[in-house]
């Protein structure tokens, strides 16, 4: 009867989502190209939560609550300082820049931007290439997290391709249904009922087990290490690179990059730069707090399953354990959603049009994007069938590929020598060479490559370094280009 | 146009707010202070710390002045928010 209960809830809320998504597209009268306008005039709130939202993935939600339980509540630190304070500098540092320089020039898409800067149609198919690379992955995390959550919530009699395959029925359904719309305010709603739905989870856990002061105590009896900062998986070198890696890789982000050019005005992104530490802190604070406690709970975390959902029905009421679950889901669909649309945006934008045809239909375009996206989901769910590692792991993954693209762009709206040559030699060998050794540990014929090295550091990290040096170094062996335009990215003044 | 020398401050001031997000002289560090272990009360103030900052960047017109850009300017290009 539970289980029907919690399943009943899940979809239920799966299903409620779907509608808000139709409504608000059918409200809008949406075409192809609205997608991008409308959201030009995106304001303070709905942008800080369409970008919040992107915080609402399975790594938030799952994958850090399972890290904490593993491994200790530090997680709550890297991923503070990386999101809370590294990112916003960095929403400062390329988001505003990226932001003026948009304005002026009315880009949608990183690719677009550096392509004209260069003047380079290779140039701008490489970075949307390079993009959806790395989107595939993030995908297949969503994926993971839903079937996962559901093995934790129904104690496994829900299997794991069950829930991995119910999120991505709906996130098919959700493109294809709701269109080429991002509904920014469905975002908004659903960071805002988990924002607080979280908190009433802990506070409804917490006072179970007898208060905050209890459950450290109870944590700190099972784990003692957990007390003390530091050791453990979390080396220096762990801290350092991951959030490095992950907050630069944030800023490259389709839809986190996207949303730098469509801020209604410069107030806008002041304003959620100003705020986003503390709301980020709002959100991992419980999250992974529940997840260190649970050690000092008594509960089984089956194998395979996320701890926070096995924490919430074992104090919460069925019902509302499967409720956050549902939440948490249909937050991933709706941002993995969001992500799909954007990363559709860099395909026919940057891709389909400049190099494969360039006289398609608007319509025809609208139809290869919705039919990319239901492949890309569909390819991403049978490899998540894999299981290539845990959440954080393939989640980090993502973020690296992305970080790798972070110092060339920064390289590009800063130093006005950077030439396209270098652009495409930073952007292209740490790309190479960072495929090679993810690939190498999926690939069995090969030896894998070593992801870190001495105690935690992070070869992305060093690749990070190798954009930025063979950015800079081929720039000022080569000329720039005769199509190139540095004034371009020129934005001091009036 | 002139970019304030004493804007040049928020450069070490954001490198400082970064570095120490992380509480590294708490490493080791196992006393529980309030129910929560003492380095995480340490994050929460940081984080504090940090919307209070960012603030007076924003506010102090620093946030402009670093973009080469007067503080107050408009900021909307003639092209508006409709640009195509």
């Amino acid at each position: 009867m539970t289980l029907g209960l919690s399943l009943g809830v899940v979809v239920g809320y799966l299903l409620f989502a779907l509608a808000v998504g139709l409504v608000a597209y059918h409200v809008s009268e949406a075409t192809a190209e609205d997608y991008y306008l409308a959201n030009r005039s995106i304001g303070t709130v709905v942008l800080l939560f369409t970008t919040f939202a992107t915080l609402l993935s399975a790594f938030t939600f799952f994958g850090g609550p399972n890290l904490a339980f593993a491994a200790g509540p530090e997680w709550l630190i890297v991923m503070g300082t990386l999101d809370g304070v590294l990112f916003a500098v960095l929403w400062y540092a390329i988001g505003y820049k990226q932001w003026l320089i948009g304005d002026r020039h009315g880009y949608v898409t990183l690719g677009e931007m550096l392509g004209d800067r260069f003047g380079s149609t290779g140039l701008r198919a490489l970075v949307a290439g390079v993009s959806l690379l790395w989107l595939f992955p993030y995908v297949m995390l969503q994926q993971m997290g839903a079937g996962e959550a559901l093995v934790g919530l129904t104690g496994g009699a829900v299997p794991y391709w069950g829930g991995a395959a119910l999120v991505t029925a709906f996130m098919i359904l959700y493109v294809v249904l709701a269109g080429m719309r991002g509904v920014a305010w469905t975002d908004t709603v659903q960071g805002l009922f988990m924002l607080s739905i979280v908190w009433i989870a802990a506070v409804w856990v917490v006072s179970a087990v007898g208060g905050v002061g209890a459950a450290t105590g109870a944590m700190l009896d099972a784990r003692p290490d957990f007390g003390n900062f530091g050791g453990g998986t979390y080396s220096v070198g762990f801290i350092v690179s991951t959030a490095i890696t992950i907050a630069f890789g944030v800023t490259m982000f389709p839809q986190i990059n996207q949303r730098f050019f469509v801020a209604k005005s410069g107030e806008t992104l002041k304003r959620s730069f100003v705020l986003w530490p503390v709301l980020v802190l709002l959100l991992f604070l419980p999250a992974f707090m529940l997840g260190a406690w649970a050690v000092g709970m008594p509960v089984e975390v089956p194998e395979g399953a996320n701890v926070l959902p096995v924490v919430l029905n074992e104090y919460t009421p069925a019902w509302f354990a499967a409720l956050v679950i549902a939440g948490a889901m249909a937050a991933m669909m709706s941002s993995s959603d969001s992500m799909l649309l954007s990363g559709s945006s860099y395909f026919t934008r940057d891709v389909y049009r400049p190099v494969i045809n360039a006289d398609a239909s608007e319509r025809r375009e609208a139809w290869i994007a919705r039919i990319g996206v239901a492949v890309f989901a569909l390819l991403a769910f049978v490899a998540s069938l894999f299981r290539p590692g845990t959440l954080i792991e393939v989640g980090d993954t993502a973020f690296s590929g992305f970080a790798l693209l972070a110092l060339p762009v920064i390289c590009a709206l800063y130093w006005d020598r950077t030439t396209r040559t270098g652009m495409i030699a930073g952007v292209l060998v740490p790309q190479v060479a960072y495929l090679a050794v993810v690939l190498s540990a999926v690939v069995g014929t090969v030896p894998t490559l070593p992801r870190t090295v001495a105690g935690g550091w992070d070869v992305a990290l060093g690749l990070m370094v190798l954009s930025a040096v063979l950015t800079v170094g081929v720039s000022l062996v080569t000329a720039p280009t005769a199509e190139g335009d540095a004034s371009r990215f020129a934005v001091a003044g009036d | 146009m002139s970019r304030s020398r004493r804007d040049l401050v928020w450069i070490p001031t954001f490198a400082v707010l970064v570095a120490f997000a992380v509480p590294w002289p708490l490493w080791g560090v196992d006393r529980v202070v309030a129910g929560l272990p003492v380095w995480i009360w340490w994050h929460v103030a940081w984080l504090g710390l940090c919307t209070v900052l960012f603030s007076l960047f924003v506010r102090s017109g620093a946030w402009e002045r670093g973009m080469g850009r007067q503080p107050g300017s408009k900021s909307e290009s003639p092209l508006g928010g409709d640009r195509q």
